[in-house]
């Protein structure tokens, strides 16, 4: 054993990202270009695609975009230490806001939306702050059944509508004015919170998830800063939720359904977690795929699941993990004694 | 009790803490005065440890009290402790894996205590955190404080755990086994390291299981036996001491 060769694979840096590194970059082309297109790229890819899309698809993209606010959301969460296994709570907490404003009193949309924004994310803040001191899977099953437990609430009270849920609510005056807001929300979203969390402040956010002893013997609160993390992902996933109902000029029980709860999470694992870009792509696979497939009927939600499973087997580190290094790295078989 | 703590920087007053039917500390009390040196010593299981997370607030006390600098903080929450200059290391490193070694130092960086002796925004904290690694033994012009922390050898985990004490500016510092697995090279390059840290007036806990380095650290040292103090002198009277050459090699 000890004189056999054994092949390896060996990981190094392009030469190309090491000079990307400093401030020269500036003066060359090539090494612009090499920062620029991963970050133009995705740009030109959707604006192509609004170009050709019929408004059903452009339907899609609107969703498409809400469910990345989610899964980001969700990414923020986890990158705090908190699993969640009930976004649907913030999402149907902002739909249900601000369908019962608009419904009740009137609000135009562009009042109900942020209002729903800010007061979905401060109620379920609210709501989780008594489990914060809960961590892994106790949060987590927490996490799971409060939505379950409001939407037998608004069942069985007949309250906001109740099982018929409320409809004919305002919407916004085009598609084009619902895309172009729901892409710039979305964006705001991705980079306003990868910005943040490269910020010390985001690093105490993450040295919780690593190891919330260290933090606590370092002088800081992590309850604190674990209620804040849930109040900026609890507001944004709100904010989509507030958004569709709109979209949909609807609100009613689905909104706390599983379905927002499931997505973000196998958005985040197809996509990668722990980047916020990563689940922002998965959304972007997951639900165009997913609309795609309906041609399919009853079969859908097998070849859903399927390709989930070869998904996950295959580039279990998430796409955006994968593509990144490829384009940061080049792999070689190099021999090692063994 | 709190008019004469004065002199005092750390008062233990019959401190007393129940698991279940084992009383891990049994009334246990000493005083430490401002800038001085204070061993705890006792074999495994006497309760060393769990003293240490009684007086830095992670576990509260079932009796008992404790004062830092004159003001009460039994029960007072653990993360309010440090903020009072009272800093502890844990006896397993306990690194943020997936930072860097320098950003593990930003976040102690960060807390409110370092924000408000600095006064507002702390000028860079990633170049601040460099030069704390320095003090206790990083090489500066090399790539060791940019690697995360789950590819460093134990002995800088170490190291980075003092490091992340000394952030805090802290008056107090508990040190919870730091030479635990380091070896004889790296001890004794530690001990110059917190031999500068009394030179500048902080004083200290030090619990340590190797007594050689201890006894040159420290001139006053408290020995534990199932959580209750046996004993308290200078290393030499304790280790004559019958109960505690008892308590270390048994019985006969």
């Amino acid at each position: 054993m000890s004189k056999d060769l054994k092949r390896r694979k060996e990981r190094l840096d392009r030469g190309i990202k090491v000079r990307s590194e400093d401030i020269f970059a500036l003066s060359s082309w090539k090494v612009m270009l090499y920062l620029l297109a991963p970050r133009v790229l995705p740009f030109v890819v959707v604006l192509g695609f609004i170009l050709f899309a019929s408004p059903y698809w452009k339907m899609v993209l609107v969703s498409t975009t809400m469910f990345g606010i989610l899964a980001i959301s969700w990414d923020l969460l986890l990158s705090t230490g908190m699993v969640s296994l009930g976004q649907a709570l913030f999402f149907g907490m902002g739909a249900y806001i601000a369908g019962s404003l608009n419904h009740i009193w009137g609000w135009p949309l562009w009042i109900t939306i942020p209002v729903a924004t800010v007061g979905g994310g401060l109620l379920c803040t609210l709501l989780l702050v008594p489990v914060l001191r809960l961590r892994g899977i106790y949060f987590a099953m927490v996490t799971l059944v409060l939505p379950l437990v409001l939407v037998r609430i608004i069942e069985a009270t007949r309250i906001l509508g109740g099982t018929e849920g409320i409809s004919g609510l305002a919407t916004f005056q085009n598609i084009g004015e619902e895309l172009g807001l729901s892409l710039l929300a979305f964006l705001a979203v991705l980079l306003g919170f990868r910005r943040l969390m490269g910020t010390d402040y985001g690093l105490v956010l993450q040295g919780i998830r690593d190891n919330d002893r260290s933090v606590i013997r370092s002088g800081i609160n992590i309850y604190w800063f674990k209620a804040q993390a849930l109040f900026l992902a609890g507001s944004v996933a709100a904010f989509a939720g507030a958004f569709m109902t709109h979209a949909y000029m609807f609100v009613g029980m689905p909104v706390f359904a599983l379905d927002y709860s499931i997505l973000p999470i196998t958005a985040a694992v197809v996509g990668g977690t722990g980047t916020l870009a990563g689940p922002a792509l998965g959304a972007f696979i997951l639900v165009p795929l997913s609309e795609a497939l309906r041609g399919l009927g009853a079969l859908r939600v097998v070849f859903y699941g399927l390709f989930l499973v070869i998904f996950i087997v295959a580039l279990p580190e998430g796409i955006f993990h994968y593509l990144q290094r490829r384009y940061h790295q080049f792999e070689r078989w190099v021999k090692v004694e063994v | 009790m709190s008019d004469m703590s004065e002199p005092f920087i750390l008062q233990v007053h019959e401190l007393t803490k129940d698991f279940g039917g084992v009383r891990a500390v049994d009334n246990v009390s000493f005083n430490l005065k401002e800038g001085d040196s204070l061993g705890i010593i006792g074999p495994n299981g006497s309760g060393k440890t769990t003293l240490v997370n009684l007086i830095t607030g992670f576990i509260r006390p079932d009796e008992g009290n404790i004062w830092f600098q004159g003001k009460r903080i039994t029960g007072m929450m653990p993360h309010r402790i440090p903020q009072l200059g009272l800093a502890r290391t844990f006896q397993m490193a306990r690194p943020f894996y997936q930072l860097p070694a320098y950003k593990n130092l930003v976040i102690p960086l960060f807390s409110r205590r370092v924000r408000n002796l600095t006064g507002g925004k702390y000028g860079d904290r990633d170049a601040i955190a460099i030069d704390l690694l320095e003090e206790v033994g990083f090489e500066r012009d090399s790539s060791v404080p940019f690697k995360p922390a789950s590819v460093l050898p134990h002995g800088y985990l170490k190291r980075m755990e003092l490091a992340s004490c000394l952030a805090l500016r802290p008056k107090l510092i508990i040190l919870d086994e730091l030479f635990s697995g380091l070896s004889l090279a790296e001890v004794s390059s530690t001990v110059p390291i917190i031999e500068k840290i009394q030179a500048e007036g902080k004083a200290l806990i030090i619990i340590e299981h190797r007594l050689r380095e201890l006894f040159r650290i420290v001139d006053r040292v408290i020995v534990l036996n199932f959580g209750r103090k046996i004993a308290e002198g200078t290393p030499k009277d304790v280790m004559e001491n019958e109960e505690v050459k008892e308590a270390y090699l048994g019985s006969e």
